[in-house]
């Protein structure tokens, strides 16, 4: 079960062997599940997209490129960059260090703390922004405390880092936990017996084993990052090329009737979401056979 | 360097592998700095209006359905996502199409559209005029049926990323010997396939759902915001604010945060109470 | 340190709220040029546009604003109330009520008005359908509101009957956006409702943006008189020191110059006879409008009473259950 279970089933999916053949569907239910997923998909997700995208090039390419070269444009395009930059390294740490405590130790209250990483998806993004504002705001002793200090918090670039992180907490700990758990101690130990130290044993077995959902972790975390609108929007304070993000831009060339080129800029955001998942299917397939052999001797 | 952490935390089971003292203590430090000292704030704001004014939240009517609203489209929502999340799940990771990838790529832009952007290509696609609401006698947009819709097409993500990696997981070979010894293939998904998918399954919902209930910027856009009709929870808190009412919207916040906390912490407790009886860790 | 110190000097933050973007677009660079050439001295222009609401929550919360342009008094008075950075009497700070424009209500209507629209009692006939925003998130929805119960006050002139009036227009709305803008995109490309209850600004930037030959602009015979105000944020400037740049701001909006840049983007200059132009103010209709303070006894009874929780707004929505 556990040589298994390491197997990325992708690696092991090209070809199935002659013996898998007759543990699967029949042809007629296979390509009918496949039109159900596949129009569910389209339905819910590719038809939006296509919307996004007709409407960016409804004035031609040329408008569309214009739009994402506008200066207010590009400044929250670099932004946008800079708080994700920020926000995922920041997550990516605390995700490892989560997994790990979570995954390879037992201690009591472990239901509660998982719970407590999960929280912030379930925290509405309007309520995200304020929790900031709360702590940081005007109407605060730290506020007063940071005004006296001439420290800005919300309003500017750490409090949209702040309510990146906060929106974006348990992707990498998520997608790591059941993984690593699933994977236990025994290859750690193995390790550890054999004479390697901790970190040795951290970067030359664990990290393999669990790059693939690490990076999965990572670009979901980051495409969130980059698409966060509702808490971002409360911590921002909207100042025109100064603290408007991509997704603000969006909203404030909508509101400005400039429809095609919100969506332009909102296109934009979803081609580099696609860009970094094209990406990991790529190494995917570059590395596949390679990781399936490695982790089967 | 971890023996002084370790030390405290009587009941953990010594193990040989080191860096718990380390990776727990940044763990908390971090959850405790990014999470709860600002959830911490809005319990404090929310207190001001005491407990009088939380049963006066809950007491009002247009609250109490605003509630019902969120939960129910969510639930619904949720409901839906986690099925056909676990199907696209696995067609996604068992069959060969063309394709393929840009659907597995696809599933994930619902995280990286800003929500406000996705709620206004979903009220062009299902408004009176749009592509698919045309097509329709009775409103799809601006109806309760348009926030199930949004709230759909934020929560699916979490729906079929929960599930894949554990279909991914499964051994083929107990599949089959379960179909050499005779088993029909309803009868070993039913068996074989589906009960180890069931905790990945809670996940997805109750991730599902949560993220639903708070969900705003689709909402808004395709909702109708009607009080008592297509009014959402996370709408009246903004209304609040806009009152300049914080406790009283850090009090419906409270109120919806405390639901969704329960949710989440019983699900992790019966996947940890499934996790010890199949000895896992 | 010295650096940025000056750099503050030249930098000024306008909070403004949603539907004013294009208008202080064209302000800012034309006070630019005018500090410029006056003061000889390099400004940037900063603008925050949101909800007139949520902007005033982002001031009381710390943002630096230097001047606020709100779309309501009362907006400014929650920032005077609980920050103390603006002085209680600010509205007779500047001139004309601290308002340097006032707007109106009007409907924008379907090419032809195939309903027949005119007044506002047209609007509480069964079956049609009124687009407007929430009076609860949008400021602009609260003139609309206020504009109706004084048409109704006028006409029967019994608060009864008004409320009675205005609760059969909202059971005409279908749909509640939060802003005006959004209430102007559901009418204008979701094409949703048969009369959409707008600004006088917005009604023709909409008709501009999506097609001359979709709309008609209806002006009713009586509407009300919208004073967006504006207010020096007196305890940012100090603390940053841009006082005077900030004032010259102010009353640069007084000038000549931007009174008829106001009335080119459709708004209503408060000092129409400086405007060189009279094609401009000829061409704003006339009708009678009604204020606030006659009517409704200022900003700071109607605003509780009419939009407060469990005011008559909220009211309406519980009767129409």
């Amino acid at each position: 079960m556990s040589e298994m279970a390491a197997t990325p089933a992708r690696a092991r999916r090209g070809r199935p062997p002659a013996l898998y053949r007759v543990a699967t569907e029949a042809p007629l239910a296979r390509w009918a599940l496949i039109v159900l997923a596949l129009g569910f998909l389209t339905l819910f997700i590719a038809l939006p997209l296509a919307v996004v995208l007709t409407e960016a090039l409804r004035k031609g390419l040329g408008a569309a490129v214009a739009a994402i070269r506008e200066p207010d444009t590009v400044s929250a395009i670099w932004l946008t960059l800079t708080v994700a930059a920020i926000a995922v390294p920041l997550n990516l740490v605390f995700g490892i260090a989560a997994s790990w405590s979570i995954a390879k130790f037992d201690f009591p209250g472990k239901s509660l703390l998982i719970t407590l990483i999960d929280l912030p998806f379930s925290v509405s993004p309007v309520v995200a922004g304020l929790i900031f504002v709360l702590v940081f705001g005007a109407e605060s002793w730290l506020g007063q405390w940071l005004i006296e200090h001439d420290l800005k918090v919300i309003f500017a670039l750490p409090g949209i880092v702040l309510a990146t992180v906060f929106v974006t907490f348990p992707f990498v700990a998520r997608e790591l936990i059941p993984l690593m758990q699933e994977q236990g101690t025994a290859d750690e130990e193995a390790a550890l017996t054999l004479g390697a130290s901790g970190l040795r044993a951290f970067l030359t077995v664990t990290l393999p084993n669990i790059r693939w959902a690490l990076l999965y972790g990572v670009l979901l975390c980051n495409a969130r990052a980059m698409g966060e609108f509702g808490a971002v929007a409360v911590v921002s304070g909207h100042i025109r090329g100064l603290t408007n993000t991509m997704p603000l831009q969006v909203e404030i060339l909508y509101n400005e009737y400039a429809i095609s080129a919100a969506f332009a800029v909102a296109s934009l955001l979803a081609l580099l979401a696609l860009v970094t998942l094209a990406l990991k299917s790529f190494l995917e397939w570059r590395h596949g056979d390679k990781l399936a052999s490695r982790s089967r001797h | 360097m971890a023996a002084g952490a370790l030390s405290i935390l009587p009941g953990r089971r010594r193990s040989a592998i080191p860096g718990f003292g380390l990776a727990f203590g940044y763990t908390l430090t971090y959850l405790g700095l990014i999470v709860l000292i600002p959830l911490a704030a809005l319990l404090m704001k929310s207190s001001e209006v005491g407990l009088s004014g939380f049963r006066e939240v809950l007491a009002d009517e247009r609250v109490r359905h605003a509630l019902w609203v969120s939960f129910g489209t969510s639930f619904a929502a949720a409901l839906t996502a986690s099925v056909f999340g676990l199907l696209i799940a696995w067609v996604l990771v068992r069959y060969e199409f063309p394709g393929r990838r840009i659907a597995d790529a696809v599933v994930d832009l619902p995280f990286a559209l800003p929500t406000a952007v996705a709620g206004i290509a979903l009220a062009a696609l299902y408004g009176p005029n749009g592509w698919i609401g045309g097509f329709f006698e009775r409103r799809i947009a601006f109806t309760p049926l348009g926030i199930y819709l949004a709230l759909v097409f934020v929560a699916l993500p979490f729906a079929v990323r929960t599930v894949q990696p554990l279909i991914e997981e499964i051994d083929r070979e107990i599949e089959e010997a379960a179909a050499t010894l005779g088993s029909s293939r309803i009868r070993t998904i039913l068996t074989v396939i589906l009960p180890p998918l069931v905790p990945g399954l809670l996940t997805g919902f109750v991730l599902a759902f949560s993220r639903a209930v708070g969900e705003y910027g689709s909402v808004i856009f395709v909702a109708g915001n009607l009080p008592y009709v297509s009014e959402i929870a996370p709408l009246l808190i903004v209304i609040k604010l806009d009152e300049f009412d914080i406790a009283g919207a850090t009090a419906i916040a409270t109120v919806m945060l405390a639901i969704s906390f329960a949710a989440l912490l019983l699900i992790n407790l019966i996947q940890a109470a499934s996790r010890r009886r199949f000895g896992h860790v | 340190m010295s650096a940025t110190a000056s750099l503050a000097q030249t930098t000024l933050l306008n909070v403004s709220y949603d539907p004013t973007r294009e208008l202080y677009r064209d302000i800012n660079a034309a006070f630019a040029r005018h500090w410029k050439e006056t003061e000889g001295q390099e400004v940037t222009l900063r603008v925050s546009h949101g909800g007139s609401g949520a902007q005033a929550r982002t001031v009381i919360d710390g943002l630096d604003a230097d001047v606020v342009t709100l779309a309501l008094a009362s907006d400014i008075d929650a920032i005077a109330q609980r920050t103390k950075k603006i002085p209680a009497d600010w509205q007779t700070r500047l001139p004309h009520n601290s308002s340097p424009y006032t707007s109106t209500i009007v409907f924008l209507v379907r090419k032809g008005n195939p309903k027949g629209i005119k007044d506002w009692d047209d609007l509480a006939k069964p079956g049609i359908q009124v687009i407007t925003p929430n009076p609860k998130t949008s400021g602009g929805a609260r003139w609309n509101y206020l504009a109706a119960w004084g048409y109704a006050l006028d006409k029967w002139g019994s608060e009864e009957k008004a409320r009675d009036f205005v609760a059969s227009i909202f059971r005409n709305v279908p749909v509640l956006d939060t802003g005006a803008r959004g209430s102007t995109i559901t009418f204008a490309q979701r094409n949703l409702g048969d009369v959409l209850l707008a600004w006088e600004n917005e009604a023709h930037l909409a008709t501009k943006e999506f097609g001359a030959d979709k709309f008609d602009t209806i002006v009713p015979p009586l509407s009300i008189l919208a004073e967006p105000p504006i207010a020096l944020v007196e305890g940012n400037v100090d603390r940053k020191g841009t006082r005077k740049l900030a004032e010259a701001y102010l009353q640069f909006l007084y000038t000549p110059e931007a009174q008829t840049i106001i009335a080119r983007h459709h708004y209503r200059p408060s000092r129409p006879e400086t405007v060189a132009d009279k094609a401009l103010i000829d061409a704003q209709p006339k009708l009678k409008l009604i204020t606030i303070d006659e009517v409704f006894g200022g900003w700071a009874k109607a605003q509780p009473t009419h939009f407060g929780n469990g005011g008559i707004f909220d009211s309406f929505a519980k009767a129409r259950r």
